[in-house]
């Protein structure tokens, strides 16, 4: 077990029932790290991000500090878009830093925007986050009227517009080039890359800097307390604290900031502090590690440490910090099909692969959870599978410009791979009723 | 019919403000058209195509995309229902099942006094809450079937003046203050921004 004592760095305030307001984030330290920066360089602001090691928090995990250094040197203006549009299955924990520390994340945004030299910002949050919306203008108007965001910032000839912009409804748009592609007011279908790498060619053809809320809210502490702080916490490749959220099968479910590559899977999901084991008596069956487009894990997999590299090489990843527990009860056919589902309706329909892919394994599935599958259903949805995500590998390769395709291929090859006779039990099943039933016919009478 | 009203045609032109290219605001005025009229109407996407700049059937095609915008009238309250992974393991399909018993509905359909529309939707982010819904896209986090039905009892008695009637997202907007905006930075001002052009000649003379 190793439960650390690591400072809480992106949820201190949470246990203030005002962490929102100014007045709360500014009496805690909040918009130091700003007065802070403004002192120093760009250039050495952007040090600190890349001395920290901070990876990004929203799924992919690249290191923020190397993504900032894609842009061209010289080329302006550029633009920083927050991507606050987390609708990943099992995620959520950018909602509760929207909502509950607001002014966290407009520090962050302006540290960035300063370090890269950003010309103005748009902040993205999903349209079904009501409270974020509101939070988040608020605590932008307060920000402004106060001078840290807008003119002449604190005194400086430092001056940017954060503007807060929301989204209406798309899974798909929490992917860069489709969020740009919303921003722009367009239908959120997702760039082919190359060459459209937002950092290069990104909102209105020109170099775009797409960071996650979280992986922005890391970025006051790291400059108040400097690279190398941040540094010190974690394991090599996966450095400082980070945010899980542990749902499902569990006795307490919950969000919890832990130490990142230190602590384990057994940990989060069995310490008394964190989930506290599996619900009544009952044996964990499977978990999801990384949110629903993450291969599920096994018993096997429990004393992996939360770190990037050790779980990637496991064949799966750690993506939006979401942790689904099932336990025996759990019907491993239902809860495939359900997030093959998601894929299915949340595909955007511009490669033929995903759009017709997705859509029969939903339907394969469908059938047969309804007692209609064929015995060469299981065959059919690993071809089909392997159409969109060739030789369903981790990571996985792609006939699609983005992975939401592939992603609906991971709980088919986990579920498959794993609880075969699960699927083969309700097939043997749909055969005999098809085949042993004595059917009698009969001319209609029609005395 | 349904044109954006003076007031909101103000709010409209603010909103466009704020984008370097008008149509980076559609999405955000669209929002608006279905706070003033509860869904979005034909007049109403023709009228944002005129502020836009663009065509209405560019306007009718961004629309169109997202699932929340609605283009026929709907319930003054929309009960989305998350069945998704989270929620599924924890009794989301079954308040589902539930709500439409309750409700006399299924999944996108309103009920006749014109009160609730139902939709079975996908993650909304409190998954350690479930199972949830939102009404009107506010949140009620492990909601059992008791508690459903208060609610809904709750909201068509008319108890509920927290939840705004559908198309009432944020009720607190954004307003940057005329002296303290910074402005839009276009695509085509390629200038260095002053503080990293400044920073170069600070390290150029040390």
């Amino acid at each position: 077990m190793a439960i650390t004592d690591a400072p809480k760095i992106i949820t201190s305030r949470l246990g203030y029932d005002d962490s929102h307001t100014i007045n709360r984030y500014v009496a805690t330290g909040g918009y130091q790290a700003l007065r802070k920066a403004l002192t120093m360089s760009p250039a050495a602001v952007a040090e600190q991000v890349k001395a920290a090691s901070l990876l990004g928090r929203g799924g992919a995990g690249f290191p923020a500090g190397v993504k900032w250094g894609l842009a061209p040197a010289d080329v302006w203006p550029r633009y920083l878009v927050v991507n606050g549009d987390e609708s990943e299955p099992g995620t959520y924990k950018d909602r509760i830093l929207m909502e509950r520390d607001p002014h966290q994340l407009i520090e962050g945004v302006l540290l960035a925007c300063y370090a890269i030299g950003a010309g103005q910002a748009f902040l993205y949050v999903r349209g079904e986050m009501a409270l974020a919306q509101e939070r988040i203008a608020e605590a932008l108007n307060d920000a402004y009227q106060a001078g840290y965001v807008g003119k002449g910032i604190l005194g400086t000839d430092y001056s940017i517009d954060v503007v807060l912009t929301w989204g209406a409804g798309a899974y798909i748009v929490g992917e860069e080039t489709a969020l740009i592609e919303s921003l722009e007011g367009n239908r959120g279908m997702p760039r082919l890359k190359p060459p459209f790498f937002p950092a290069a060619k990104g909102l209105y053809m020109q170099p775009t800097i797409v960071n996650n809320v979280e992986t922005l809210s890391n970025l006051p502490w790291i400059v108040a307390n400097g690279g190398e702080a941040f540094a010190a916490l974690g394991a090599e490749g996966s450095k400082g604290t980070r945010m899980f959220a542990v749902s499902g099968h569990v006795r307490n479910p919950g969000v919890f900031e832990v130490e990142y590559g230190v602590t384990t899977f057994r940990d989060l999901i069995y310490a008394p502090v964190y989930a506290g084991g599996i619900r009544g008596d009952h044996q964990l069956k499977a978990f999801i590690p990384g949110g629903g487009s993450a291969p599920w894990f096994f018993e096997e997999h429990l004393d992996l440490p939360l770190e990037k590299v050790t779980v990637d090489k496991a064949g799966s990843m750690l993506g939006s910090g979401a942790i689904v527990v099932m336990d025996d009860t759990t019907d491993a056919v239902k809860a495939c099909l359900r997030l093959v589902r998601f894929y299915a309706r949340e595909s955007c329909g511009k490669c033929t692969p995903c759009r017709e892919g997705t859509t029969w394994l939903e339907r394969i599935l469908q059938r047969i959870l309804d007692g209609h599958g064929r015995p060469s259903d299981l065959e059919l949805l690993l071809d089909v599978s392997d159409n969109i995500s060739p030789g369903l590998t981790w990571p996985p390769k792609q006939t699609t410009i983005c992975p939401l395709g592939p992603s609906a291929t991971a709980p088919i090859a986990s579920a498959l791979g794993r609880f075969r006779d699960e699927f083969e039990a309700r097939i043997t099943v749909a055969e005999q009723a098809r085949t042993s039933v004595p059917v009698e016919l009969k001319a209609p009478s029609h005395a | 019919m349904a044109r954006l009203s003076p007031d909101n045609v103000t709010l409209a032109l603010e909103i466009i403000g704020r984008y370097p290219r008008p149509k980076s605001a559609l999405i955000p005025l669209l929002h608006l058209a279905q706070e003033q009229d509860g869904h979005l109407t034909d007049d109403a996407m023709a009228h944002i195509a005129e502020l836009v700049g663009v065509t209405p059937a560019e306007v009718l095609g961004t629309a169109s995309f997202y699932e929340m915008f609605k283009m026929e009238p709907v319930g003054r309250y929309v009960v989305n229902i998350c069945t998704n992974i989270a929620c599924q393991l924890l009794g989301g399909e079954e308040l589902l099942e539930h709500a439409e018993h309750r409700l006399g509905v299924r999944p996108g359909q309103t009920t006749p006094d014109g009160l609730f529309t139902v939709e079975d939707v996908e993650c909304i982010a409190a998954c350690t809450e479930a199972p949830c819904l939102q009404v009107n896209y506010r949140y009620f986090h492990r909601i059992t079937h008791d508690e459903f039905d208060q609610l809904v009892d709750d909201l068509a008695a008319g108890r509920r003046d927290d939840i705004p009637p559908h198309g009432t997202l944020a009720r607190v907007r954004q307003h940057i203050p005329p002296e303290r905006r910074a402005g839009c930075v276009l695509p085509e001002d390629t200038a260095t921004p002053v503080w990293i052009a400044s920073a170069s000649t600070e390290e150029a003379e040390a």
